[in-house]
């Protein structure tokens, strides 16, 4: 079965993946951006999904959910308007929660 | 420690001993597969770290081709070059197996295979900016597969490590010892036990003796 790749957010950041021929789906405030998100996650169609770390930033809660699914792959990236560091915290936790401290601390 | 009440009984004495020989058994187990998993999660995580900081720098610089193509041309332009994309991406997700956590594995495919298909538009009413930063996402693509898959494994073998590691400290510290006391007690209870059968008997003895020939 063939899955696709969708990438979530602002409409800046994310337009050029859509060239690509990935699926692009825009994150706006003002809308109602959790269900939106829910769908991508719950659709068994993307077994990997973008996001930018702007987005992410208000969607932890349901990304926290999917750290131990198997599908589908979350993975932060860095939108337009630069880089937060939370994609770094990302495997921070992931360090923390296997080793107990983060040995990897700079 | 509070020892959970047991019945002192040679039965109950040879079942116990069976479940700390499974026990033991299965806590060496469960050491080595702790150990083995924290070894390739950290080479996991080293290599997930430096992928994450390449790409996070190749995507800011396609976003920095991005906004350069942007300041050059209409949005609507912009909107219409890439509204309809030519090309497609695929994934099919197989699994690999380490240390019984299974860990995806990509494969990406392309509706079409001419690698220009990216561009979604004529050339002639775009800026060559658009081609550039078009391209340079592009570039980011298997970098950006690839990350996925490595954070996702790390994801997923840091939760099982976690378990394993509790699973290993459970039987360690509870388990294995609180076993080791209840077969303690058994045999201290079984030997005295016998020793109290000793004296009776000695003691019947004595008084048979006594009985029978005076002593």
């Amino acid at each position: 079965m063939s899955e696709r790749i969708a990438v979530f957010g602002d409409k800046e950041s994310v337009y050029g993946f859509a060239a690509l021929g990935l699926d692009t789906y825009f994150f706006d405030p003002s809308e109602d951006y959790v269900a939106v998100f829910k769908k991508l996650c719950q659709s068994k169609s993307y077994t990997i999904i973008y996001i930018t770390e702007a987005a992410a930033a208000f969607l932890d809660k349901e990304i926290a959910k999917y750290r131990s699914e198997p599908s589908p792959a979350i993975i932060l990236i860095p939108g337009v308007t630069g880089n937060t560091g939370e994609g770094l915290s990302a495997i921070r936790i992931s360090v923390e929660k296997a080793v107990g401290s983060d040995i990897f601390n700079e | 420690m509070a020892v959970k009440q047991v019945n002192p009984t040679r039965m109950e004495l040879s079942r116990l001993k069976k479940k700390l020989n499974t026990a033991t058994r299965g806590h060496k187990l469960l050491k080595d597969k702790r150990d083995e998993l924290m070894r390739r999660f950290l080479e996991m995580v080293r290599e997930n770290r430096a992928l994450r900081m390449r790409v996070e720098e190749q995507i800011r610089r396609a976003n920095a081709n991005f906004v350069l193509a942007k300041s050059s041309m209409s949005d609507e332009t912009l909107k219409t070059a890439l509204l309809a994309p030519k090309q497609a991406v695929y994934v099919t997700t197989s699994y690999r197996n380490v240390m019984s956590v299974d860990i995806p594995v990509f494969d990406t495919e392309t509706r079409t295979p001419d690698p220009n298909d990216i561009y979604s538009y004529g050339f002639a009413f775009t800026s060559s900016d658009l081609d550039d930063a078009v391209k340079s996402l592009s570039d980011v693509l298997p970098d950006l597969i690839r990350l996925a898959e490595i954070e996702k494994s790390c994801q997923l073998m840091a939760d099982e490590i976690e378990k394993t590691r509790r699973r290993v400290n459970a039987l360690e510290h509870v388990m294995i010892p609180e076993t080791q006391e209840q077969i303690r007690y058994i045999t201290r209870k079984l030997d005295e036990n016998e020793r109290s059968t000793q004296t009776r008997l000695m003691k019947v003895k004595d008084m048979m003796l006594q009985q029978a020939h005076g002593y």
